[in-house]
């Protein structure tokens, strides 16, 4: 490798990005029934293009993804249903296959971090709503003083 | 000769920033003007100096100097003057110098501007900064320096990468890296504060004006990218959660949160530590996005300049940075003043909620970005976190945030009216439900959340006209009297205002484009057309056209409307001679604030009749979605040109030290 910002991943990440066209709507792979194929659409948004970078199967035009794309399609054509295909998928490329993460004990932090986020902040100012430091009143001749001076300040 | 006096300065730039610490520390120390004065004339000189390296390596750019290895690596002599200079920070070596040219420029501008600054903590502040100024310069200097030469320079360079070679882009990291090291300065201004023990109504007004200006960058930064990744990957598509989108988005949220909580700190003296907490932590999430992004431990579409070896000497220097910063804060925060009391429902509730909820969104961004990284690492298992997390956790959270947010302005300090502030916002609450009805009614297919979103921005935008009108005590007072108020109006509510308008806006587009975009694609003869939303977009012709450093197929395509001409486009696919990677160039068509959207694919079919692989997207209401982000800009712009957040107003409400 040369001293050189690493060339071949750059090249890589270009490719990858230059090749996702909105590759699903090749007419040439179409399901002839249109509303099997917007299932299909609708479960290609989820899945993951393997050898890309965060790209769905609907968006990649690699090779692989066409291949899922088949998949998929032959699946919804079969009259499989969204979870059926999912599951198939799963077991054939683990879970990285999926854009959404499963609701499971190894993605709990994943799921409800955010919302552990927003009880401790409510939590945080419940607290301090409730706070009650002492705050005495003014008497008469206090009062008079700090608007004196409140008026001087705004000269 | 140049390439060499650049790469002198750089060190030189390296030396007057150490110098600039030790000064301005000893400054304090020994309480000496004129110590403390020496460290700001280094500070300006230290950017001097930066800025002469930098002018020098765009020298060598523009020049095609291909013995300086850099620019062997990433130019190339056909390429046009816009992406020769713009090639300056287009690779990881010349980012990096663009970004000590930045925090070397906001060190001089805090020693510059920063004169009605308490003594003691100006220098401490111009201090941290000159630190921050010799981590990055000594990271740029010894281990990516940008300047270095090559012994037997090649004839020609590799050229940049042709997906970054658009007006867009050019300019984008400019933007991007001004926003991202703006927050530097409020880091050094925190730290600063911890030092001397003191967060005061004056330092938050010392604190906005930066916030305002690196979070006005940022948001720029961040929609020029979006608009890039719209018109230039050629799908459309302008947000993907990508982690290096991510990246960029964390310390927005955080500058943003910021802005809210030191109001409070500034108008009520409360939220003294979180305010800090932020201050310190967006800079943090600054160099955590430069980490992710340059260092390659997320590989993606946008990670261009990778390199993993370098990404360690970048989580040491955040790792050390952050954490001595959030050390000095776990010390001297017990210290700070609490601030006054406030009822449930006050303006300062309002803005903690505000707060709490950019937080949570913070750090949903933050865990759907590197939960799968610590997953990994810890189970061997590989998770994606994609769209749809983000759509389940993060939108909740800014729903939540937007249908709160018209109310926050109308709230009064300490103990709020929650009938009046109904009263008040009855009629945006009536255009926005109408608003989401007629959606409901008249846009089909009839989609409900389409049209609640729809509701959404309207009740945004019509919240942040009542509280004008509201101020402004419109068709309650006379005419006169409301005119006159509305002229006296401070900038500050004017660019709130339209920050507020310009989330609006960005809701409606974002909505409408999401769910009621539609697409088509064919494969066309000559003479064939695809229909996307009604309009018909049929091919005339393509024919090959050269470029300076591509060859490309350039179609020529009518959009027509039930048989009348709209406007005619041109999208190109292009293969760029020097790296031979395809790209493509969109046709865009502007119909109001809609877009007819034209790729060109490949050409298939027998070479004596081809077909060519067309997609049309119709886009409805797709420039808003680039147009709220510009309001939201110019909001904080204005607000920036407020008197009352001028630098040095400060000194003449508080002695100085």
């Amino acid at each position: 490798m040369t001293p050189w910002t690493s060339p071949r991943a750059a090249l890589v990440a270009a490719l990858a990005a230059a090749l996702c066209l909105g590759a699903a709507s090749d007419p040439a792979e179409r399901l002839p029934d249109p509303a099997q194929e917007a299932r299909a659409r609708e479960i290609f948004r989820e899945v993951r293009c393997l050898v890309c970078q965060n790209e769905s199967i609907d968006d990649s035009d690699a090779e692989l993804a066409r291949d899922l794309r088949m998949i998929v399609r032959e699946q919804v054509k079969a009259g499989r249903s969204e979870g059926e295909i999912k599951r198939f998928l799963t077991d054939r490329y683990g879970e990285f296959v999926l854009l959404a993460p499963s609701f499971s004990a190894g993605n709990l932090v994943l799921w409800i971090g955010p919302f552990l986020v927003v009880l401790a902040g409510a939590a945080l100012l419940l607290k301090r709503l409730r706070a009650r430091a002492p705050e005495p009143e003014l008497d008469a001749e206090e009062a008079e003083r700090l608007d004196r001076l409140m008026q001087g300040d705004d000269r | 000769m140049i390439a060499e006096a650049g790469a002198f300065a750089l060190v030189l730039a390296l030396a007057l920033s150490v110098v600039q610490v030790g000064l301005s520390a000893a400054g304090r120390l020994r309480r000496s003007p004129a110590l403390a004065g020496a460290g700001e004339g280094a500070a300006l000189a230290a950017f001097g100096a930066n800025a002469v390296a930098f002018m020098a390596l765009m020298y060598a750019f523009v020049v095609s100097d291909f013995s300086v290895q850099n620019v062997a690596a990433n130019s190339h002599s056909a390429k046009p003057l816009l992406y020769r200079v713009a090639g300056t920070w287009g690779s990881h070596e010349g980012s990096m110098l663009l970004w000590c040219l930045a925090l070397t420029g906001f060190g001089a501008a805090v020693a510059g501007l920063g004169r009605d600054l308490p003594r003691g903590l100006r220098a401490v502040t111009v201090a941290t900064q000159g630190a921050l100024g010799v981590v990055f310069l000594a990271y740029t200097v010894f281990a990516s320096n940008p300047l270095a030469r090559l012994a037997e320079p090649p004839a020609e360079g590799r050229s940049l990468n042709p997906l970054l070679q658009d007006p867009a882009l050019a300019v984008h990291p400019p933007f991007l890296y001004a926003g991202y090291v703006g927050l530097s300065v409020v880091f050094s201004l925190a730290v600063a504060a911890l030092v001397e023990g003191r967060v005061d109504a004056a330092w938050s007004r010392w604190v906005r004006p930066w916030t305002l200006a690196a979070w006005s960058m940022l948001t720029v930064g961040i929609a020029l990218g979006s608009f890039w990744a719209y018109y230039e990957l050629g799908w459309g598509g302008w947000w993907f959660w990508d982690p290096v989108e991510n990246a960029s988005f964390m310390p927005w949220l955080i500058a943003t949160a910021l802005l809210h909580s030191a109001i409070v700190t500034e108008k009520r003296g409360a939220l003294a530590g979180w305010t800090v907490f932020l201050a310190l932590a967006g800079f943090s999430f600054s160099m955590l996005g430069a980490f992710l992004v340059r260092s390659g431990v997320l590989t993606s579409v946008h990670a261009f300049a990778v390199d993993p070896t370098r990404g360690v000497l970048l989580l040491i220097i955040l790792g050390v940075t952050a954490g001595l910063g959030f050390s000095l804060f776990a010390w001297r925060a017990p210290g700070l003043p609490r601030g006054g009391l406030f009822a449930p429902i006050s303006r300062e509730s309002a803005l903690v909620l505000n707060n709490i909820l950019l937080a949570a969104a913070t750090a949903t961004v933050l865990l759907g970005t590197l939960y799968p990284l610590i997953r990994e690492a810890m189970t061997g298992e590989a998770i994606s976190v994609g769209p749809p997390y983000f759509n389940l956790t993060f939108a909740p959270l800014m729903t939540g945030l937007m249908i709160l947010l018209p109310a926050g302005p109308l709230l009064a300090w300490k103990r709020g009216d929650a009938r009046g502030v109904v009263q008040r916002l009855w009629a945006a609450l009536l255009i926005a439900a109408a608003a989401g009805a007629l959606t409901l009614a008249l846009v089909s297919p009839r989609h409900l959340l389409g049209a609640l979103g729809v509701a959404m921005g309207a009740w945004l935008i019509a919240g942040a006209v009542a509280e004008i009108l509201e101020r402004t005590r419109a068709f309650r007072a006379p005419a006169a009297e409301s005119w006159r108020r509305f002229t006296g109006l401070p900038r500050g509510a004017w660019g709130m205002t339209l920050a507020h308008l310009g989330l609006g806006v960005f809701v409606l587009g974002a909505v409408f484009e999401t769910t009621w975009k539609s697409e088509a694609a064919e494969a066309l003869p000559l003479g064939g057309s695809v229909n996307a939303g009604g309009y018909e977009v049929r091919l005339d012709d393509v024919r090959p056209v050269a470029g300076p450093n591509y060859d490309a197929d350039r179609g020529a395509l009518t959009v027509t409307r039930a048989g009348r001409e709209i406007c005619r486009v041109a999208p190109e696919r292009r293969l760029y001679t020097a790296g031979g990677q395809t790209t493509t160039e969109v046709g865009l068509c502007y119909q109001g604030l809609s877009h007819v959207y034209v790729v060109l694919g490949e050409r298939r079919g027998d070479p004596a009749s081809p077909t060519f692989l067309v997609r049309a997207y119709w886009n409805p209401w797709a420039s808003l979605i680039f147009l709220g982000p510009a309001l939201m800009a110019t909001g904080g712009l204005v607000s920036l040109s407020d008197r009352r957040l001028r630098l040095g107003v400060g000194r003449r409400r508080e002695p100085a030290t």
